[in-house]
């Protein structure tokens, strides 16, 4: 283990072997490609929504099924408990997180340019962050929708904490929410970058065998 | 799905069976699971039912039978604010019912197309068009010039062309004057009318009419394939009696049907060589050869039904028990060679002999014929309460020699059938699984409810050999004659997109709505959503008229609003994303509420406000 850690500044000095860098610009399309595709969906059934309300989370708007009218439609329902409109103007977050995906983009590009392994450690790194912080956001502005209820609402429910991902029953509807396909390419980046750094450490350890062959063969 | 059903129903009546109770007889017949549509599942076909002297359509599902709406088309409807709004209370005019007879649907290519429901007013000379979009009516033409009690409508042509109307009753011409009823035969008269139809909106309006010496026009049907460009009648009066028809117009053995070209018609109005009466071209046939032409057929005839190919032109009489073949490629023959056996009024009676192909014994009493497609024809026969099974021609040696071969299965229908239908049974292609009798009466068949007892409707399989029985249900009054078309030929919209709203007084924000005055004017624009109308609160001065532009900004299906105001006389009914207009005089001082009639959420009964009207 202290060997491993030993060998750490030394690992992130070496190079990323071309199928490596490759697995990194795959990273960065699928970033890009990700900016397009929705993030998350909530999905909402009731007996008198059996076909279901969608909202599809993008990572720079707020879609609805229906053509946009199952939005109007959740407000048009919120609105009796009391919760304030999902509107997009209220997700901040949506005018700057395409263009860190896109940064992350190219911050892929870069650390496929390099080939270091601690361009993509950084990079890795610092996209963990951002998941995590993306998660917060979300978790947070449905918390805040939740709680924020107006006590002069025509009907009285306690506040409550929407379900991230999965299933739960609130009033008369069950809620699903789930990652859509943007979010798995997000984590197929993730394992670009990880495989990218897999393979630097595989290939300089096989380098290194191959290179250590000929002496012990001699010795 | 058919298919499945049916299999459905063999295992399960195989189950019945397999029960042993004994009493199995009935099983073949009661047959319920045929026309059984689980709930969820949705009918087959559209069925639109003429509402009579009701003055609407009903649509009911098939094989369920079962009832799904009513289309308001001549009589007001609380129910759907019709008849309450501006639109709908100019567009019925002065009257409040009319007396509807024959749906007939549009048609592309001689096939239905799923874009309007046209409907007759026998009573007050009117045709109607639905929408079949949002199942409305969408405009109603008419009294139409010179025309009383067009009965003889509404029969479509093969690409919408026109919609043709004929009168059963005669008057003096022009409408409106008079001549007393003893000069019956000299001063008046019959129309046969060309209701032209714009082909993109559906726009009606009267193209032409031909002046008829004044029999009784009866029903009638447009021709297709190489009768294309004729529309056929059947009259009956040709005794052109004026009292005590019962007796006087049954005197003569045969009476006339008219055989009318169109196109022809069509012609003589655009060569410009006809004088108009009432705004209309009005062509004398005996003065424009080829309009029109007379045709012998079996006493008192009701119905005439071309067949799908057109060639087939299949006329009964009511009192006579045999259905009448003609055969169009010989009408077509004798018109070129001038084979007429005379002339009434100066228009050409054709052949008999020469145009017919056979007098098929039916039963007695028979009214309308309906199509399979497969050859085979289906007459309606009121005095047997029965329909019979017949082939079209072309008949083999024997048949013709014995033409009762060519009927082949009789079944049995509760009390007096009027019309059948056949889906598709007047186009080119009719779906020949289903007919349904409607009875013109019903003495025992379920529930009494008192004098005014429902019609009765029966649903028959007539996609076997013989004709079985499968299903029954009521009507309100009256209907007479349907329209049936596949589910998937409809495609109706179920909200009116607010992209789409062309109503200039729309409102979409409360921000944008209020309350404004001019002299004693006052208009309110209103909006009115789940569960909540903006404002809620209207002032006004006694003796304003008061007119409302209700929005309702809701978007989904079935969302919708009532508006009713309480001892106004006013229920206003708005789907989701339409502008009503409606007015109201506020003669009487005090506090009125307007409430939501139609339900639309659990917070619908506190959808309400409040009219105020201060006194002078």
């Amino acid at each position: 283990m202290l060997d491993f850690l030993n060998r750490i500044p030394d690992l992130l000095d070496r190079r990323v072997p071309d199928s490596g860098r490759l697995l990194l610009v795959a990273g960065a399309v699928m970033l890009a490609v990700s900016i397009f595709l929705p993030l998350w969906q909530i999905h909402l059934v009731a007996p008198q929504y059996q076909e279901g309300l969608d909202l599809y989370i993008h990572s720079h708007k707020l879609e609805a099924g229906n053509e946009g009218q199952d939005l109007t439609e959740i407000n048009n329902l919120n609105h009796y408990i009391g919760m304030a409109p999902i509107e997009e103007e209220d997700f901040a977050e949506m005018t700057f997180i395409p263009f860190l995906l896109g940064a992350f983009s190219l911050l892929a590009l870069r650390a496929a340019f390099f080939g270091t392994v601690k361009s993509v450690v950084d990079t890795l790194v610092l996209f963990v962050y951002f998941g995590a912080f993306s998660m917060w956001r979300f978790y947070y502005q449905l918390y805040t929708y939740a709680h924020n209820l107006d006590p002069r609402a025509p009907m009285d429910i306690e506040p409550f904490t929407p379900i991230l991902i999965g299933w739960k029953k609130i009033a008369n509807f069950t809620q699903y929410s789930f990652p859509r396909e943007g979010s798995a390419l997000l984590l197929l980046t993730v394992l670009c970058f990880a495989g990218a750094i897999w393979m630097a450490v595989r290939q300089d350890h096989a380098a290194y065998e191959e290179e250590s062959e000929p002496e012990s063969a001699t010795a | 799905m058919q298919h499945v059903k049916l299999l459905f129903l063999a295992v399960l009546t195989l189950g019945l069976v397999g029960c042993g109770s004994g009493s199995s007889s009935s099983n073949s017949n009661d047959g319920a699971p045929a026309s059984y549509v689980p709930p969820g599942e949705k009918d087959d076909y559209y069925l639109f039912y003429s509402g009579g002297h009701s003055g609407q359509v009903f649509v009911a599902g098939m094989p369920s039978l079962r009832e799904i709406q009513t289309v308001p088309v001549f009589t007001p409807s609380p129910g759907h604010g019709y008849g309450f709004s501006k639109k709908s209370k100019e567009m019925m005019g002065e009257y409040r019912w009319g007396d509807v007879h024959h749906p007939g649907l549009s048609k592309t290519d001689g096939t239905y197309d799923g874009r309007w429901l046209f409907v007759n007013d026998n009573a007050n000379n009117r045709v109607a068009r639905i929408s079949l979009r949002d199942f409305r009516t969408k405009q109603i033409l008419g009294p139409i010039p010179n025309s009383m009690g067009n009965h003889g409508s509404s029969f479509v042509t093969p690409n919408t062309e026109y919609l043709l109307v004929a009168t059963r009753f005669s008057v003096p011409l022009p409408k409106g004057s008079h001549a007393p009823v003893e000069t019956y035969q000299e001063n008046f008269n019959g129309i046969v009318s060309g209701v032209d139809i714009d082909q993109e909106t559906g726009e009606m309006s009267v193209g032409w009419q031909v002046k008829t010496p004044p029999f009784n026009w009866d029903l009638g049907s447009t021709g297709k394939g190489p009768s294309d460009g004729w529309a056929f009648w059947t009259s009956y009066n040709t005794e052109m009696a004026h009292d005590s028809l019962e007796i006087n117009a049954s005197q003569r053995d045969r009476d006339f049907a008219a055989f009318v070209n169109w196109e022809r018609a069509e012609e003589v109005v655009q060569n410009q060589d006809v004088n108009t009466r009432n705004g209309v071209p009005l062509i004398d046939p005996a003065e424009h050869e080829g309009v029109m032409y007379f045709v012998p057929v079996s006493k008192s005839p009701h119905g005439i039904d071309a067949s799908p190919s057109g060639r087939w032109i299949v006329a009964s009489g009511k009192l006579q028990p045999t259905t009448t073949v003609f055969d169009f490629e010989q009408v077509k023959t004798a018109i070129e060679n001038e084979d007429f056996q005379g002339e009434f009024r100066g228009v050409p009676v054709l052949n008999y002999d020469s145009i017919v192909e056979g007098e098929v014994p039916v039963g007695q009493g028979p009214l309308h014929t309906q199509y399979d497609g497969e050859g085979n024809a289906y007459t309606s026969l009121f005095i047997e309460s029965a329909v019979a099974k017949w082939s079209l021609p072309p008949w083999d040696e024997e048949t013709k020699q014995d033409m009762s071969q060519a009927v082949t299965d009789k079944i049995n229908v509760h009390y007096n059938i009027g019309h059948l239908v056949i889906p598709g049974s007047d186009t080119k292609e009719p779906y020949g699984d289903w007919l349904v009798a409607m009875n013109k009466l019903k003495k025992d068949r379920g529930l009494s409810v008192g004098p005014e007892m429902p019609e009765t409707s029966q649903l028959i399989d007539i996609s076997g050999e013989e004709m079985e029985m499968i299903e029954e249900d009521y009507t309100a009054p009256e209907p007479h004659f349907a329209q049936a078309v596949p589910a998937d030929v409809i495609d109706p919209i179920e909200v009116y997109k607010q992209e789409n709203n062309d109503h200039p007084e729309a409102r979409w924000e409360p921000e944008n709505t209020g309350v404004t005055r001019n002299g004693d004017q006052v208009t309110v624009h209103m909006i009115s959503k789940r569960s909540q109308y903006y404002p809620d609160k209207v002032e006004v001065e006694q003796g304003d008229e008061v007119t409302f532009h209700l929005t309702n900004i809701e978007q989904v299906s079935d969302m919708i609003h009532g508006f009713g105001i309480a001892e106004h006389n006013m229920n206003g009914v708005v789907a989701p994303g339409e502008t009503k207009t409606f007015t109201i005089t506020a003669d009487k001082a005090g506090v009125y509420p307007f409430y939501c009639t139609n339900f639309c959420s659990a917070l619908h009964q506190e959808m309400q406000g409040y009219l105020e009207v201060k006194p002078q």
